[in-house]
């Protein structure tokens, strides 16, 4: 495997939690995503997958410098962002781009696509501005859309096409790494077929590294290499896609891989039903943070935080008791 | 005689625009005990069809039309707003998709339990909360006694959609319409409440219309299946059938275009374009501009829904002809 373009050391953000009414005092923690370790190599599609209030937006967030890292280091192509400045940062994110969930918010109602598209080409000066629509329009033929549609404004689209602007957009600097945060989670089916066939198309094609989060365990496991796998604020598991969505080994990647709904009245039967909730991550269970859900839990799960253990080729999960369930 | 009975139901939206035909022409029928599901795309008619069942699009701009709608014998359509009140959360109760938003935050979930009680039925406050319990503790949530008395925003998003069931279902109605109940809650959460269904289900002779955008969910409560595409149902089906033996092209589109359904790395089939704009009158068939297999008939001739095996009935008009090869195995 090359040298990872993105590495994660021990990411943390943490959030205050304040009350009083004039006084505010700080009265806790909001782990959003604490300790997360990852790298990610060019060309490669890591799925990011859990439950909502897990973290991995934050996560992505953090990536970006969008949410505050409190500890840690997200380092991009040898440089560490968390200590950048500022010059240094609008450099790095060049080549870092994001893809947000919902087309309908994440563009400007006020610009026609043409100036959505045109708008990062004049802010980081990548091409002379006699060739800015020569740009624009190959980039409109990157994602699929004919070039005469430029001058629309966002409410003529519909949600897959919204996307696929979306998608351009975060090509127009030719970034190496696009974080795509639930990119296809407000789509029906046959369009969603549509924009992952274009995302992963444009990772082999270009050579691009995706990190791809979703909640879909099928959607992740067609379009991702790796896939991780968080609970508040961890990574519990982390491998190949389909080794751990086939044969997940923490119990709850069992669990989460069951409880998608199936077409096989077979593995229907099996479904494993966790009882409760995600617990809230300002008031995280000691130790493991699964343990009061899980089936597998014994006294030791609580005593302290499970490191993530080998699991297999290219395997880790993190449960004390892998060796035994 | 089914317990419900849906004939050529109509309803449109008159607006500034145009007329939009939401729903356009669909017929079914649900059996006591049956759980039938109800797919189809963003802006199939899906949720229209559920509403207008129930007496809930709003009059104007909607205007329906076609009929009857037989609920054991009686013609809901034709029932006042005073008539449906007495059918509506008593014999047919209703889940909506957001959980966030059906729950009156002013209100203790205890007050909104027990609602429809005080309404429907000869009870005193006590008997009322006391069922109220009663039905919190059967939809799964632990410590009823305490929580009965809460308020909407103590509760996350799978617990208020527990909430939104038990009032649907604590009157003991004989039809549980379900739109989209699962489409906002996690997976794992999910898997709680469609096991809970599964089990009312087994329990009483409760029949349910699920509505719902996922074919995974479908496959595993439904007993029978209705795809829609602009507004028009075009194949139903037997669950098993449905899956093993689609006859439609969109359904079979569909089916190819989950990438569950598919092997890893393969590209995933996208149906080209985008469903048809409903304020304008379709000639033909309304899936042929996307259909790989149409023909000049297509789209000139209205295909009706026509029963090719018991059960499975499908509205293509060259499938129908036999002249589109049964799918690959």
């Amino acid at each position: 495997m090359s040298a990872p373009l993105l590495e994660l050391h021990d990411v943390r953000v943490h959030y205050p939690v304040e009350s009083g009414f004039i006084i505010r005092r700080r009265t806790g923690t909001v782990k959003a995503v604490d300790g997360v370790s990852l790298a990610l190599a060019p060309g490669e599609v890591l799925g990011l997958v859990g439950e909502s209030g897990c973290g991995k937006s934050t996560l992505a967030r953090a990536i970006l410098q969008l949410a505050p890292v409190t500890g840690g280091s997200v380092v991009y192509a040898g440089r560490n962002l968390t200590t950048a400045t500022a010059g240094e940062l609008r450099a790095a994110r060049r080549g870092l781009q994001m893809v947000f969930q919902d087309p309908f918010a994440s563009l400007n109602p006020r610009m026609t696509i043409f100036d959505t598209l045109a708008e990062p080409l004049a802010v980081h000066r990548v091409v002379p501005r006699d060739q800015v629509g020569a740009r624009v329009t190959d980039l409109m033929n990157k994602v699929g859309l004919a070039p005469r549609l430029l001058h629309k404004y966002p409410h003529e689209f519909s949600g897959g096409q919204r996307q696929r602007i979306a998608i351009a957009r975060a090509l127009a600097l030719e970034p190496r790494l696009i974080v795509a945060d639930e990119p296809v989670s407000a789509l029906d089916v046959s369009i969603q077929a549509q924009i992952l066939n274009l995302l992963s198309g444009l990772v082999r094609d270009m050579g691009l590294a995706l990190l791809f989060i979703a909640h879909d365990l099928s959607v992740v496991k067609h379009i991702s290499d790796r896939v991780a796998v968080m609970y508040l604020g961890r990574i519990v598991e982390l491998g190949p896609a389909v080794d751990v969505i086939e044969r997940p080994r923490h119990p709850y990647t069992r669990a989460l891989v069951s409880a998608i709904p199936s077409f096989d009245a077979a593995s229907r039967r099996q479904r494993i039903l966790l009882p409760g909730e995600p617990p809230s991550p300002i008031d995280p269970p000691r130790g493991c943070a699964f343990h009061p859900r899980c089936p597998y839990a014994q006294e030791r799960c609580s005593a302290g935080v499970p490191p993530l253990l080998a699991a297999g080729p290219d395997r880790v999960a993190a449960c004390v008791r892998l060796e035994e369930i | 005689m089914p317990l419900l009975e849906v004939t050529d139901l109509r309803t449109s939206f008159h607006t500034r625009t145009g007329v939009y035909r939401a729903v356009d022409g669909v017929s079914f029928s649900v059996d006591r005990g049956e759980t039938i599901g109800i797919v189809g795309e963003s802006g199939s008619g899906k949720s229209v069809t559920c509403a207008s069942l129930l007496g809930l699009v709003p009059q104007p701009p909607g205007r329906i039309k076609g009929g009857p709608v037989r609920f054991d014998g009686t013609d809901l359509l034709a029932l006042g707003s005073t008539g449906l009140r007495r059918i509506r959360g008593r014999r047919i109760g209703m889940v909506f998709q957001d959980p966030m938003t059906s729950l009156n935050p002013y209100l203790r979930i205890s007050d909104q339990l027990i609602e429809p009680l005080l309404i429907h039925e000869k009870i005193t406050r006590p008997a009322a909360l006391e069922r109220a319990q009663k039905m919190l503790e059967a939809v799964g949530i632990s410590d009823a006694a305490r929580r009965l008395h809460a308020y909407p925003h103590e509760f996350s998003g799978g617990m208020r959609q527990r909430v939104m069931i038990a009032m649907a279902l604590i009157a003991r109605p004989e039809l549980l319409i379900a739109d989209e109940p699962t489409t906002a809650l996690d997976v794992t959460v999910q898997a709680q409440i469609l096991e809970l269904l599964q089990k009312l289900r087994r329990e009483s002779a409760l029949a349910i219309i699920f509505v719902t955008h996922d074919l995974g969910v479908v496959s595993g409560l439904c007993d029978r299946v209705l795809v829609m595409y602009a507004g028009r149902i075009v194949e139903s089906a037997p669950v098993e059938m449905l899956f093993h033996a689609p006859r439609h092209p969109y359904t079979r589109a569909l089916q190819r275009s989950i990438p569950a359904l598919q092997p890893k790395g393969r590209a995933l089939h996208a149906i080209p374009g985008m469903p048809p704009d409903l304020s304008r009158p379709i000639a033909g068939c309304p899936f042929a501009p996307r259909c790989e297999f149409a023909t000049d008939r297509c789209r000139s001739e209205t295909p009706r829904l026509v029963e090719i095996a018991p059960g499975h009935a499908h509205a293509c008009l060259r499938a129908q002809a036999g002249e589109i090869p049964s799918p690959l195995p």
